[in-house]
């Protein structure tokens, strides 16, 4: 069947079989081989992208879904020559070791941040009303779709604490001027 | 994954006319896609009905909340209402899956995943609920997961779903719009059947009925609400054991009780009996145990589950001790 992806601003026609998920159309269609196959069943958040700004795994959806929505990948958060203040801070804090999960952890911290601005609660949150206030318990927990088989875990979570304060730091200071 | 004819409903009346007993309809496809990847599901026709109108949250008739069957697991967890008015349905929710899966799984698939038995999704085991009359796999096998109630010869897997057992406890209904067009309700506890002989079937909905949404009653004022999840890790794990605890007392006795538990059965499990026993007493833990005893006296333990049994009875009492604020506090 024919449909049209608006990917990462783009939209692009394409010839796809209705089995085809999200995933390899990304990967094998579209050549944006950024977003990565873990396990292909969920577990892992490797294949995580943006669907109309929120995180989902491309592995679980189908392509012929998705005509009308706005798809960010990987590729499409910042150029490779000026990394965003999360891939700035995974570099800083080191926050990978063979690098595999490493797109679908920062897209997955792009949205999930986004969801704790909006104020979204976690399990681990002890007021489900109160503003939210990112630790390393909430993100852990807000994290856990994305697996690290290297265990980078300390890094990772030091990275996304650290771009949550400077956004922190930065907004008031923009709403002042 | 089986080949398939892939078609958009515009609407829920365009979508039951393509539904029926060899079509799935498809929104979130979290657990769907999964199993068609398994070839445990190989549905010939997938409705896509994600474009549906059905996503809303909003008061309902009467002074609940219609929870609209397109709407995220995420959306809702997240809506004020829930959070403010059904913090056990928001706790059920947000223990549930990955941020991933709840900003894709909706309300209607949520209700309608299936078990997380491994050997109804491992095509080289028999399993009567995948495929009738073969036989069950899990049984005499690895039975961590499994049921000590509500399981029979042919089938003793579990209900997966934590956001299920908080609707039963809070006495929500399914809205369905059936194949000719027809409107019917029924409550979350009517939806869902023991395995019985046909084990395949885990609702009693009717080949092409789709669940348009979920209608909570109005909040029960001045009760504690809580969900309370036991799992093998901190996160991203179904429930070995979960309780959704509705409870309101008055003049020092419990006045209303309403107890739902997951991970111990076939469906989101509720025990009037227990409940009963419970309606009426001073809270100690006297009538906690004697409530226990009316909802375990029928458990049976598998290979692997009996702790289980001491599981259910240790958060039956913790969560009541909690909830009439007679023991630990947290």
């Amino acid at each position: 069947m024919e449909i049209t992806l608006t990917v990462n601003g783009r939209a692009q026609a394409l010839e796809l079989d209705p089995r085809t998920t999200l995933l390899d159309a990304l990967r094998d269609h579209l050549q944006l081989t950024g977003t990565k196959k873990g396990c292909d069943h969920g577990q892992c958040g490797a294949c995580t992208i943006l669907l109309n700004g929120r995180r989902i795994n491309a592995c679980l959806t189908l392509a012929a879904m998705h005509e009308a929505d706005e798809i960010a990948t990987i590729e499409g958060l910042a150029p490779p020559d000026d990394p965003g203040a999360l891939q700035a801070a995974f570099l800083h804090h080191d926050g990978f070791q063979c690098g595999y999960c490493t797109p679908g952890q920062i897209v997955s911290a792009t949205g999930m941040l986004e969801e704790a601005r909006a104020g979204w609660p976690s399990h681990v949150s002890p007021n489900l009303e109160a503003e939210v206030a990112l630790d390393r318990s909430e993100v852990a927990e807000r994290m856990s779709g994305n697996l690290c088989r290297c265990a980078a875990y300390t890094g990772i979570v030091e990275a996304i604490l650290e771009t949550a304060e400077q956004e922190r730091d930065v907004e008031p200071r923009e709403a002042a001027e | 994954m089986k080949p398939f004819d892939y078609v958009r409903a515009d609407s829920p009346r365009s979508a039951v006319a393509a539904g029926g007993a060899r079509a799935r309809f498809i929104a979130g496809g979290t657990n769907l896609i999964d199993l068609m990847k398994l070839e445990v599901e190989a549905p010939e026709r997938l409705v896509d009905i994600s474009r549906l109108d059905l996503g809303g949250i909003g008061p309902a008739e009467g002074g609940g909340l219609r929870i609209g069957a397109l709407a995220s697991n995420a959306d809702v967890a997240a809506a004020h209402a829930v959070r403010r008015d059904y913090p056990a349905l928001a706790r059920a929710l947000l223990s549930g899956a990955s941020g991933q899966i709840r900003n894709k799984a909706t309300t209607g698939g949520n209700l309608l995943q299936r078990t997380r038995c491994p050997y109804f999704t491992d095509t080289s085991q028999p399993c009567n609920k995948r495929r009738p009359g073969k036989g069950c796999a899990a049984i005499g096998g690895h039975t961590r997961n499994h049921a000590i109630l509500g399981a029979t010869s042919h089938c003793i897997a579990t209900h997966p779903s934590d956001m299920a057992v908080a609707l039963r406890a809070l006495d929500a209904s399914v809205e369905i719009e059936g194949a000719d067009g027809s409107r019917r309700r029924m409550t979350v506890g009517e939806l869902y059947r023991l395995p019985g002989d046909a084990p395949d079937r885990d609702t009693t909905l009717e080949a092409g009925e789709l669940i348009t949404a979920v209608i909570l009653p109005p909040p029960p004022a001045g009760a504690a609400q809580s969900y309370r999840k036991v799992r093998d890790r901190a996160s991203y794990a179904f429930a070995l054991v979960s309780l959704a605890c509705v409870a309101k007392m008055e003049d020092g006795r419990i006045d209303q009780v309403a107890l739902a538990f997951g991970g111990i059965a076939p469906v989101p499990w509720r025990d009037g009996a227990a409940e009963e026993a419970l309606r009426g007493e001073n809270p100690g833990p006297e009538v906690f145990e004697h409530a226990a005893d009316i909802l375990l006296a029928d458990a049976e333990r598998q290979g692997d589950n009996a702790f289980k049994i001491p599981l259910v009875r240790r958060l039956l009492k913790a969560e009541l001790a909690r909830a009439t604020g007679t023991g630990d506090q947290r």
